[in-house]
């Protein structure tokens, strides 16, 4: 079989079989749809309730976005900055590390008493959980070029401004769209957490507001929306990755037997 | 001898690292003359490498001078330097690695691109101005290297081993392509490597050195008309007596 087609086919086949096993479990079992609805009725939730969702998404994906932004810049800039300066990168890094051992969930809620109940909150938090994949990553790529070919920008007689722009940079960039594109998941993560702590609108807000009036279809339909957002924000930074960083060689697939 | 184009006197360096004192160069002193070829023949990790980072200005010796032009280096800049292992940028295709020294130099792209292309077209690499590295072979991406070093403009060249990491025939190949490079383009070319062979077909003057701390062990003038033919009684002879030399000084 061609190995394109089982890539494209297979992760569908599989999701239809486990939503068929789900739907006839819920049948089969009578579980009432306040506790766990069947494929069929989320999907009747999600198409009739559409303009609700797309509302709500709007909103939330403007809070992920602008808050990936946010985290992203800031994130790089911190990596360079403590790249280039010794000093801040020892009084900075450990700091970067344990600000990693807060849980955002406690943050979200001083953020709130701070900020209300608008957007910045939420954006706020999702910056936060996604900043810290970038210094790791971007710090990384920036160690990515060897000493030999530091030597040679050297012996040509490069200033350190042209061997970031020309070697350090070009050659980070691979690692920082790896980190992006965990850093993206993540933002999807901090908006919804930063709108169940305190929000008027978006999903994280229409799931709580649906959960306590025990319709649970609507719940999974948000969360269907709130996938299908993440997934689009992933794909898209897929394909300017791909533009980006077009010198890699096409990954193969080879098969290790 | 106050004509030459690169002074070396005395130079000595040590590395210290953690406490352990490793001697590497031991009072080096040679000259080379415009327009000419040496090589540098020396054992592994004698300090081949460290003595081609001090000409360029990567490093300091902890003493000695070097002079190019009669003028005190070294100032990073001035010499073209082709490191050992490879430096090609993966980013960009061949014709923009070929430029990269024109760029770090402000001099214009578009004149630097044109002759980049005449010399692409001149040496082999013609159709290959937009390629990757990835997609060049071991041979071609060294010829790239090379070029992109001839295309640097500076009067002295310092090559570490640039055909150290091929096949065999890849190798012959690439010597005889690099002398007709040179011999058009008229550098001050100094070459390393641990292949006598090499040494003898290619350059005007082989410096033999010894394991380390490595001292000047011979300078022997090559007088024989170029291109020279490897099987030739004069250069297997030659031959035989510099590899006694380099296994008497230790070499393994
Ligand atoms: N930065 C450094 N710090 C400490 N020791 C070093 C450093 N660079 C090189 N050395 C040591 O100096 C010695 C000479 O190294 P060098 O790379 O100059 O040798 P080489 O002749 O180029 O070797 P090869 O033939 O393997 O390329 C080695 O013993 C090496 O371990
Ligand atoms: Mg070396």
């Amino acid at each position: 079989m061609n190995g394109r087609l089982t890539r494209i086919l297979a992760p569908i086949v599989l999701l239809l079989l486990l939503l068929a096993a789900w739907e006839l479990g819920v049948r089969g079992f009578n579980v009432r749809a306040f506790i766990l609805p069947a494929p069929s009725r989320i999907a009747l939730a999600f198409i009739s309730n559409i303009q609700l969702l797309g509302w709500h998404g709007v909103v939330t994906l403007l809070e992920i976005v602008v808050g990936l932004l946010l985290g992203a810049i800031g994130g790089i800039l911190l990596a360079i900055s403590v790249f280039y300066s010794p000093l801040l990168d020892k009084a900075l890094y450990p700091l970067i590390i344990s600000s990693q051992m807060i849980p955002v969930f406690a943050i979200a809620p001083i953020l709130i008493v701070w900020m209300g109940y608008g957007l910045w909150p939420k954006v706020t938090v999702a910056a936060l959980i996604s900043f810290f994949p970038l210094v790791v990553n971007v710090s990384d790529g920036l160690r990515e070029p060897t000493e030999e070919s530091v030597d040679l920008f050297r012996s040509l007689g490069a200033t350190r401004g042209q061997i970031f722009r020309k070697l350090r940079w070009p050659a980070c960039l691979p690692t920082l769209f790896s980190g992006l594109k965990v850093s993206a998941t993540l933002a999807v993560v901090g908006a919804t957490i930063g709108e169940w702590v305190g929000a008027h609108q978006g999903l994280g807000y229409l799931m709580l507001q649906s959960n306590a009036r025990l319709r649970m279809d609507l719940v999974f339909a948000a969360i269907l929306m709130l996938a299908i957002l993440g997934l689009s924000l992933f794909g898209l930074l897929r394909i300017i990755e791909r533009r980006v960083v077009h010198w890699r060689a096409p990954r193969k697939d080879v098969q290790e037997v | 001898m106050s004509s030459s184009l690169l002074q070396v006197h005395d130079l000595s360096k040590h590395y210290r690292q953690r406490g352990i004192n490793v001697h590497v160069l031991d009072r080096l002193s040679f000259a080379l003359e415009g327009g000419t070829w040496t090589t540098i023949l020396g054992p592994s990790g004698c300090g081949k490498t460290t003595l081609l980072k001090i000409l360029v200005g990567l490093e300091r010796a902890d003493s000695g001078t070097v002079l190019v032009d009669g003028a005190q280096v070294p100032q990073l800049g001035s010499i073209a330097y082709l490191p050992q292992h490879d430096t090609l940028l993966p980013w960009r295709d061949a014709l923009g690695n070929a430029i990269l020294a024109s760029e770090i130099d402000g001099r214009s792209l578009k004149e630097a691109k044109r002759e980049a292309i005449e010399l692409f077209e001149h040496f082999g690499l013609g159709g290959f101005e937009f390629v990757y590295p990835h997609q060049l072979s071991g041979g071609m991406r060294q010829r790239l290297a090379l070029i992109r070093t001839f295309l640097a403009h500076r009067p002295i060249l310092l090559l570490d081993e640039p055909l150290g990491a091929l096949d065999p025939l890849t190798r012959a190949t690439l010597q005889t392509w690099l002398l007709e490079v040179w011999s058009e383009l008229r550098k001050t070319v100094l070459l390393v490597t641990h292949d006598a062979e090499e040494a003898l077909l290619l350059s005007d003057r082989v410096l033999v050195l010894s394991e380390r701390p490595a001292s000047l062990q011979r300078d022997q003038a090559v007088e024989l008309p170029r291109p020279r033919d490897r099987g030739s009684a004069d250069l297997v002879a030659r031959k035989t007596a510099l590899l006694d030399l380099l296994l008497v000084s230790g070499g393994a």
